[in-house]
C-alpha cells in the first residue's frame, strides 16, 4: 500500500533502533511520554517496545477520547436515549464505555434504545434528515481531531433548519491535558513529549511550545506509522542529550507550525469554550473543553433536553486514573486482566484499542508472562 | 408419479411477484413455490421423492453432519450472495472435517414482501454452488414471516459427508513444531461485504473469496502430509481461528506477520475503516497445521491447486502453558494476536 508500507518498513526500524541504541546514554533513563492513544495503539500493535534499549521508556500518555470520558457523561447520552427516546448517533468506540448501573450504550441498545453507530457526523445528519418525527442526538466525543467535523454538522443543521438534531459535546483540547499531566502533585518525572498526530494538523505545532519553554520538556510531534514513532524517539533522546528543549515537527508531510487554520476558525465560530470539565483520571480541568456557543444553542443537546451532569466515582479497584496521569502502568493494575478484560472492562482505559490497558492486553500481555 | 390431473395454476410471477406469507402456510400457494422454484432449480432424485425426508443409499465410512445459518446483509455482494455462500460454508465445515460432501438440506426463511426475482437468482446461485460442487440439495423446509420481523431471507443448511478411512483432524491435535499454513489472502470476503455496506468504492473492487473447499482439502489429504488440522477462518478472521486452536490444543503460535498475504486493495480498505485484516471474515480460505517435516510438501501441493495458488507457511506452533498467539510484526518487534473483543469496532482517530 503505497504511502503507508513505507512507513512500517522493518529495515528502515531497525536502522533507527540501533541509532537509538547507539546515541542513547546508557547511565541514564529517558521517560517519554507519548500523549496520543494512536501512538498507544502502535507501539502496542508493532511491538516498537521491542526495539527500544530498556533505558528508553514509554509512558502511554491521556489522549484516548474515550479513555478521559467521564462516567457521568456516558451516563447522560444513555439517559437521553432510554428516557427521552432520542436517536442516539456516536462513534463506534464509544458504544461499549461502562457506565452507571452495569450498562454500555451497547446494552442500552439491547434493552430497546435506539443507538446507532456512525461513521462521520454526515451519518449523523442523515438520519435526522430521514426522520424528521425523531429528535436525534450526536453524541460528539474527542479531541481537536473530531472537533472540526462536528463544527461542520452543527452549521450545516443550522443551514438546513434542521430542528431535530442536537449534539451532546463533549470535544476536550489537548493542551489542557498536557498542563495537568505536568501540573500533577508530586511531579511526574518526564523527560519529554512524543506529541498528537492527527491533533496536531488541526491546532499546529505553536500551542506546544509553551511545555518547551516553561517546562523545559521537549516535544517531537509525531505521525502515528511506526517509523514516525521511532524518528521521532530518536529525535527526542537527541534533544535530551543535547540538553535541548524544543518542539520539533516530525510529522511534516501534515503539520504545519499554524494547523489548519480554516478547521480553527469553524470550530471557534461555533464553539466556546466551557469554564471547565471532568477529565476521567484528571479531574476538572479549567478552560479544558468546549460547548455550542449561545447561537448555537437549539443544537445543544445539554440545552435542549434540560439534562444536568451528575459526576459519578469510578469503581474503586480502577487504576485509570494513575494510569492516565502515567503514574502507573497497565499491569500495577490490581483488577488488570483478572476482572478487567477488553470483555469486561471495567474501566475506560480498557474500552478502545488505543488505552493504555487494552493496548497492554491485546498485544502486549505476553510480556508479563515471559519475564 | 401421480396419475391424477392437475387442475391449471398461475404460474409464479418470478419477475414481479413478492413472498407473500400464504407461501409459508402449508397450503397450495406453498407447493407452488417449492415445485416451480426450488424443485425445479435443485432438480434431483431424491428432492423429487418429495417427501417429508430423502432417504439416501448407503456409505460406507464415517458420516460427518454439520450446519450454518447464513444472515449477511446486503444480499447480493461482489463475488457471490447468500446463496451461494450458504452451500459454500457448509460444503467447507463439512471439507475443514476432511470428509468428502455429500448432501446437503436448506431451510429458508422468507420475509412477506421479499422480490421473487431476487428469491430466485439466490436459489439459482445455491444450485450452481451446489452442481459445482458436485452435491445435491435433498431436503428443505420454506417459513414465511411478516414484514419487518426478518432480512429478506435467511438460510439455513445442514450437510453430510463422508469420512474416508484413517482420517482425523481436530482442533485439538496441534504439537509444538508444527507448521501453519494458510490458503490465500486475508479479508477479502469481510472487506467486499462492508465496503458495499458502506458505500466505499475502490479502483480495483473487492471481491468475496466465497468457494467450495473440499476439492483443495482432497488434494491435501491425497498427498499424504501428516495433517492435523485444518480449519476455515471465517467470522472473527484468522486471528480468532487460530486462538481456538491453540486453546483446544493447549499450545501456541508464533506467526511472521510479513509472511500473511494480504490483497492491497482489502489493506487499504481495513486501514481506512480502523480494521485488522487478521480479523476480518473470510469464506474460501482454510488454515492447516501440520508436522514440520511435511510443511513444504503440503505447500506445494495447495499452490498447484488454484484455490490455494497464493498459499503460505505463516508460522509455528510451540510451547506455551498461556496458550497465546504471537506475532513478529513486519517491523521487528513482537505482539500477541488476541481473541476479538466483541465486534471489530473502527477507532474514533
Amino acid at each position: 500500500m503505497k504511502y503507508v508500507d513505507e512507513f512500517r518498513d522493518g529495515d528502515l526500524a531497525k536502522n533507527i533502533a540501533a541509532k537509538i541504541a547507539e546515541e542513547s546514554n546508557p547511565s541514564r533513563s529517558y521517560r517519554l511520554m507519548e500523549f496520543c492513544g494512536g501512538h498507544t495503539h502502535a507501539i502496542s500493535r508493532y511491538g516498537i517496545a521491542d526495539l527500544l534499549p530498556s533505558n528508553v521508556r514509554m509512558i502511554h500518555g491521556p489522549g484516548c477520547p474515550v479513555c478521559v470520558l467521564p462516567i457521568g457523561r456516558i451516563d447522560q447520552a444513555i439517559r437521553l436515549a432510554m428516557e427521552q427516546n432520542v436517536i442516539l448517533c456516536t462513534y463506534a468506540d464509544t458504544m461499549r464505555v461502562p457506565a452507571s448501573n452495569d450498562l454500555t450504550l451497547m446494552r442500552a441498545k439491547a434493552n430497546g434504545a435506539d443507538v446507532r453507530m456512525i461513521y462521520s457526523t454526515q451519518d449523523a445528519l442523515q438520519i435526522a434528515r430521514d426522520n424528521p418525527q425523531r429528535e436525534v442526538v450526536f453524541l460528539a466525543i474527542g479531541f481537536e481531531t473530531t472537533t472540526p467535523p462536528t463544527a461542520v454538522a452543527v452549521k450545516q443543521a443550522a443551514l438546513e433548519g434542521l430542528k431535530n438534531f442536537s449534539v451532546l459535546c463533549n470535544h476536550v483540547l489537548t493542551p489542557a491535558a498536557m498542563h495537568a499531566i505536568l501540573n500533577v502533585e508530586g511531579g511526574l518525572q518526564l523527560d519529554g513529549f512524543v506529541g498528537p498526530a492527527h491533533v496536531s494538523t488541526v491546532i499546529g505545532s505553536q500551542p506546544y511550545e509553551v511545555f518547551a519553554r516553561e517546562y523545559k520538556k521537549p516535544v517531537v510531534i509525531a505521525g502515528f506509522e511506526p517509523l514516525d514513532v521511532m524518528q521521532s524517539i530518536l529525535m527526542l533522546v537527541r534533544q535530551i542529550n543535547a540538553g535541548r528543549a524544543e518542539v520539533e515537527n516530525e510529522f511534516t508531510r501534515a503539520v504545519t507550525r499554524e494547523g489548519n487554520r480554516k478547521a480553527q476558525s469553524l470550530v471557534a465560530e461555533v464553539f466556546e469554550l466551557r469554564a471547565d470539565f471532568e477529565w476521567r483520571g484528571l479531574g476538572t480541568l479549567p478552560d479544558s473543553a468546549l460547548r455550542l456557543r449561545p447561537e448555537f444553542a437549539a443544537f445543544d443537546a445539554e440545552q435542549h433536553f434540560g439534562i444536568d451532569y451528575v459526576a459519578v466515582a469510578d469503581h474503586k479497584a480502577c487504576e485509570c486514573g494513575a494510569i492516565l496521569r502515567g503514574e502507573k502502568r497497565p499491569q500495577e493494575c490490581k483488577i488488570f486482566g483478572t476482572v478487567c478484560t477488553p470483555q469486561n472492562p471495567i474501566g475506560s482505559c480498557m474500552v478502545s484499542s488505543e488505552g493504555a490497558c487494552a493496548a497492554h492486553y491485546t498485544y502486549g500481555r505476553f510480556r508479563k508472562s515471559v519475564q | 408419479m401421480s396419475k391424477i390431473k392437475q387442475s391449471y395454476v398461475k404460474p409464479l410471477d418470478l419477475k414481479h411477484g413478492r413472498v407473500e406469507m400464504s407461501h409459508g402456510a402449508g397450503g397450495r400457494a406453498m407447493a407452488q413455490l417449492i415445485r416451480e422454484l426450488f424443485a425445479a432449480a435443485f432438480d434431483n432424485e431424491y428432492l423429487a421423492q418429495g417427501n417429508d425426508g430423502a432417504v439416501l443409499p448407503s456409505v460406507s465410512g464415517k458420516l460427518v453432519m454439520s450446519c450454518d445459518a447464513h444472515v449477511v446483509s446486503p444480499l447480493f455482494f461482489a463475488g457471490g450472495d447468500i446463496g451461494c455462500l450458504s452451500v459454500h460454508g457448509t460444503i467447507n465445515d463439512l471439507a475443514m472435517m476432511g470428509a468428502r460432501p455429500l448432501y446437503l438440506a436448506a431451510s429458508f426463511i422468507l420475509e412477506e414482501g421479499f422480490p421473487l426475482a431476487d428469491l430466485k437468482r439466490i436459489v439459482e446461485s445455491m444450485a450452481h454452488a451446489a452442481k459445482e460442487a458436485g452435491v445435491s440439495i435433498v431436503t428443505g423446509d420454506t417459513k414465511v414471516v411478516e414484514r419487518g420481523k426478518g432480512d429478506g431471507v435467511f438460510i439455513t443448511t445442514t450437510g453430510i459427508g463422508v469420512l474416508r478411512d484413517g482420517i482425523s483432524l481436530s482442533g485439538d491435535a496441534a504439537c509444538p513444531g508444527d507448521k501453519i499454513l494458510l490458503s490465500g489472502s486475508l479479508g477479502d470476503h469481510g472487506m467486499a461485504i462492508l465496503s458495499q455496506r458502506e458505500g466505499l468504492s475502490f479502483d480495483a473492487p473487492i471481491v468475496s473469496d466465497t468457494a467450495s473447499l473440499h476439492g483443495l482439502v482432497a488434494a491435501m489429504l491425497e498427498c499424504g502430509a501428516e495433517l492435523r488440522v485444518l480449519r476455515d477462518p471465517t467470522r472473527g478472521g484468522l486471528a480468532t481461528t487460530l486462538n481456538e486452536i491453540a486453546q483446544q490444543s493447549g499450545v501456541g503460535m508464533s506467526l511472521q506477520e510479513s509472511a500473511i498475504p494480504v490483497n492491497p486493495t482489502v489493506a487499504a480498505a481495513c486501514e481506512f475503516l480502523g480494521l485488522d485484516p487478521l480479523y476480518v471474515a473470510n469464506e474460501g480460505k482454510l488454515v492447516a497445521i501440520c508436522a514440520a517435516h511435511d510443511a513444504n510438501r503440503l505447500l506445494a501441493v495447495m499452490r498447484a491447486h488454484p484455490q490455494g495458488s497464493r498459499a503460505a507457511i505463516i508460522g509455528e506452533v510451540i510451547e506455551d502453558s498461556h496458550g497465546f498467539v504471537q506475532m513478529t510484526t513486519k517491523l521487528g518487534g513482537r505482539r500477541i494476536v488476541d481473541w476479538l473483543t466483541g465486534e471489530q469496532l473502527p477507532r474514533i482517530c
